[in-house]
């Protein structure tokens, strides 16, 4: 075993890379929750979003236009996922699952043909002097775009919630929907915006996983961050920076895994792969043991079907 | 006096039922306005059309003399209408500026808005910290932020569906101040009650709906509160009645009992003790929210508390899980019909069989005898007159009195020695509440030791031997219900909660 071969600061460059994916996606489906709406799809969005960007990106040569076939794709899914909960008001538990098989499915599908190639690439932003600090250009500002972006998606997600009047009309609704309907707010087209919202950024975090953290098309190639990105979303009890720290933690986790593989280290990968889980049950029991303050932030009617009864 | 808002022939039907069947009737400026009526009588309706939450079927309205007819609430808030709802439409993890915030067309930034409402909040005497929680309020003050938003948006036309269910008589005597106040600044107000003598002290006329349909229109003021009643049901009322006997040994006591909530904005128990005989009625009045829910689990065993705490006949049963109190004839009746005391979806038999089998011995060794508890069910239904096909639907398809009715009866015909209740008569309609309070009369006649939880004092005062009140999960010393007064009644619940009277005078 030589720890040595481990660059911490290679390390932490390639922890935020790795972490991008289920950050995108968790943001996402942070907003749909605050929403009252649990929607368990997001690994099936998450592996359409990355096969309709690889497709469109190979096609034309065009990383940009592919993130945009990643929003339009993920975000057409999870209509599919409100169609059924929101106006036919299926369980949502039951929807979210099936629409995770369904998502698995279809990107195997439209996936044919694809493996083995390469999408163009994306290379990263070149920001002069600052990418040429030592260690912390290393570190911060040798990243492609989409690390920035959903960094900033984070920042506008936490303004959104707190400062703005359709933020805290998305609040209401999840805390109370029949409140909110009783003041006439409409929470059925509320929640399906949220979820379309939730849909683009899975779909965008797929869509990073295929264009540059990996880069190439292979079946079920999410392997579980849409259920990792879950988790995190109750680890950061539906806070949109606990959430960045989450991701940045549990993206550590997969690369440290790596590292002392490589290094030797005879830890199961197994169990490191566990990881993010153990703690995710470690967070919610501990939430419910501390029943007072903590599961504050939760939305009251998360995954409560709506049904206008006026 | 010119009419601010006058409603003409307004019908709604809904499949199966008419809720409102050509209602007409006007609201002049500063007028209080009552409309009266049993539960299912359409009011709830008819205002959901002034505030615009349901469209009309024919029918119309006229604000001011010009057209009204609001497609959402948003239009009927951006007219002068405002709101105070009778399930409140608050939301617990935001703070009372969002709360206000979320019920204004045009809100202000929130630093902004947090002055008016202590501005607003002074004037009227009703003080409120904008920057707090609302699950962390009591019942009087998450009422108040109800008001605020109203007042805030300055509003012509004020609707309150049964605003003071949920207050102590102090803080209703302060809620009046501010609507007369208010009243004689030229508001309109409409208002929604079924407590008779508060609707002759405040209103200035009052429509009586029965069925959908206006029966009467009347000054209150001249008219008892008998015959107000009578209007609304359309039939002369038994008082329930009792010959009155000594009770006996005391059969349940609780001593010491304290209990920590199990959710957030749930209200612990604090060192309760009380005792009650057999043969007698203890009443427990208090204002929803004041450890009512957890005081019923610990006495029926849904959350077990330290054995001492708890007694039968001198035993410690606090620690006794539901059914094995069920076993020493310790039967409850929770407040929540559908959910807690009947299972919607399963039939009466079903839901029969849930509670009753082990004490009328529906189960042998595993398996269940179902013509027992058909047979069981039956016989609830035929004693307690409960309204519906048969045993076999669902507990969902029978009106709220019937239910309760048959959760009720269900646990009454177990012979318990100990029944507790929680609000045995909410939203239920006038007869099957004397039929409710004369069966745990008739109980308490025949030995059963009952402590009834409500919050309905004037039934509380009807039946109970002895009075106490729950305030913040404490219990006051428990008194003899004969002879207390209101105000006495209204200490011993908490009393106005830190209100002030509104500065009536201009």
């Amino acid at each position: 075993m030589d720890l040595s071969a481990i660059d911490p600061v290679i390390l932490i460059a390639s922890l935020m890379v790795a972490s991008t994916p289920i950050l995108l996606a968790a943001t996402g489906e942070l907003i749909v929750e605050k929403s009252g709406v649990l929607n368990l799809g997001v690994e099936g969005m998450m592996i359409t979003g990355a096969i309709c960007g690889f497709a469109a990106s190979v096609q034309t040569g065009s990383p940009a236009l592919g993130f945009l076939a990643a929003i339009i794709g993920g975000a057409a899914l999870s209509m599919i996922f409100g169609l059924l909960t929101q106006v036919l008001m299926s369980n949502q538990v039951a929807t979210g699952l099936a629409l995770t098989l369904f998502g698995l499915g279809l990107s195997a599908l439209i996936g044919q043909g694809y493996a083995g190639m390469k999408p163009p690439p994306t290379r990263p932003l070149d920001l002069g002097v600052l990418s040429d600090l030592p260690v912390i250009g290393k570190i911060v500002f040798s990243h492609d775009a989409m690390v920035y972006v959903s960094l900033a998606l984070v920042a506008l997600v936490w303004a959104f919630l707190r400062y703005t009047r359709a933020g805290l009309i998305l609040r209401a609704v999840g805390e109370s929907h029949e409140a909110a309907h009783a003041l006439g707010y409409k929470v059925v087209r509320i929640r399906l915006m949220a979820i379309g919202f939730g849909g683009a950024m899975a779909g965008l975090g797929g869509a990073y996983l295929s264009l540059i953290r990996v880069p190439q098309w292979t079946e079920g190639m999410t392997a579980g961050a849409g259920w990792i990105a879950l988790a995190l979303v109750v680890f950061a009890s539906w806070r949109p920076w606990r959430l960045l720290l989450g991701a940045y933690l549990f993206g550590g986790i997969t690369v440290l895994q790596l590292n002392l593989q490589a290094a030797g280290v005879a830890v199961p990968a197994e169990f490191l792969s566990a990881t993010p889980y153990l703690v995710t049950i470690l967070v919610l029991v501990l939430m419910s043991a501390d029943r007072s303050r903590a599961a504050l932030h939760a939305p009251a009617d998360l995954g409560k079907t709506f049904h206008a009864s006026s | 006096m010119t009419a601010l808002l006058t409603v003409e022939g307004l019908t709604k039907a809904y499949p199966g039922v008419v809720a409102n069947d050509h209602v007409s009737f006007e609201i002049a400026e500063g007028e209080v306005h009552a409309l009266l009526g049993e539960n299912g009588a359409g009011k709830s309706t008819l205002v959901k059309m002034i505030y615009g939450l349901v469209q009309p079927d024919s029918g119309r309205m006229t604000l001011r003399a010009a057209p009204y007819a609001p497609p959402e609430p948003s239009a009927a808030r951006r007219a002068g209408v405002a709101m105070v709802f009778q399930h409140f439409s608050l939301f617990d993890a935001l703070s009372v500026a969002e709360n206000i915030a979320l019920g204004m067309e045009t809100p202000p930034p929130m630093r902004r808005l947090a002055g008016q409402i202590r501005e607003v909040s002074e004037t009227y005497g009703l003080p409120l910290n904008p920057d707090r929680l609302v699950g962390d309020l009591s019942a009087g003050e998450r009422q108040r932020v109800e008001i605020i938003r109203c007042l805030l948006q300055d509003p012509r036309v004020l609707i309150m569906d049964e605003p003071t269910s949920v207050l102590t008589p102090q803080e209703v005597d302060i809620l009046f101040a501010t609507l007369r106040k208010l009243a004689a600044e030229g508001t309109a107000i409409l208002y929604i009650s079924h407590k008779l003598e508060e609707i002759r002290t405040l209103c200035d006329r009052a429509t009586v709906l029965r069925l959908g349909r206006v029966v009467e229109s009347c000054n209150p003021r001249e008219k008892t509160a008998a015959e107000l009643a009578e209007m609304m049901v359309g039939a002369k009322l038994a008082t329930p009645s009792r010959a009155g006997s000594a009770p006996g040994a005391p059969v349940l006591e609780v001593s010491g009992l304290s209990l920590p909530s199990p959710n957030p904005f749930g209200t612990s128990l604090r060192d309760i003790s009380f005792t009650v005989r057999a043969g007698e009625i203890l009443g427990i009045g208090g204002v929803a929210g004041n450890g009512q829910d957890e005081l019923l689990d610990a006495i029926s065993g849904e959350a077990p508390v330290a054995p001492d705490t708890v007694r039968l006949h001198g035993q410690a049963i606090g620690a006794l899980g539901p059914s094995l109190r069920r076993r020493i004839a310790v039967l409850a009746a929770p407040e929540e019909r559908l959910g807690h005391a009947a299972a919607p979806d399963m039939s009466l038999t079903e839901n029969a069989m849930l509670t009753a089998a082990i004490r009328q011995g529906l189960a042998t060794r595993g398996f269940l005898k179902w013509p027992a508890a058909r047979a069981f069910a039956e016989k609830v239904i035929d004693t307690f007159d409960v309204r519906t096909p048969g045993p076999g639907n669902a507990a969902r398809s029978l009106s709220g009195g019937n239910l309760q009715k048959f959760v009720i009866g269900r646990e009454v015909l177990q012979r318990p020695e100990v029944l507790v209740v929680n609000q045995p008569t909410w939203g239920v309609d006038a007869s099957a509440a004397a039929a409710i309070r004369q069966s745990l009369l008739d109980l308490a006649e025949a030995g059963t030791a009952v402590v009834v939880i409500s919050q309905d004092l004037d039934e509380l005062m009807e039946i109970s031997d002895r009075f106490a009140a729950l305030n913040e999960g404490r219990l006051s010393a428990p008194r003899p219900a004969k002879g207390l007064s209101l105000e006495e009644i209204g200490l011993m619940m908490g009393g106005a909660h830190g209100m002030e009277v509104a500065h009536v005078a201009e």
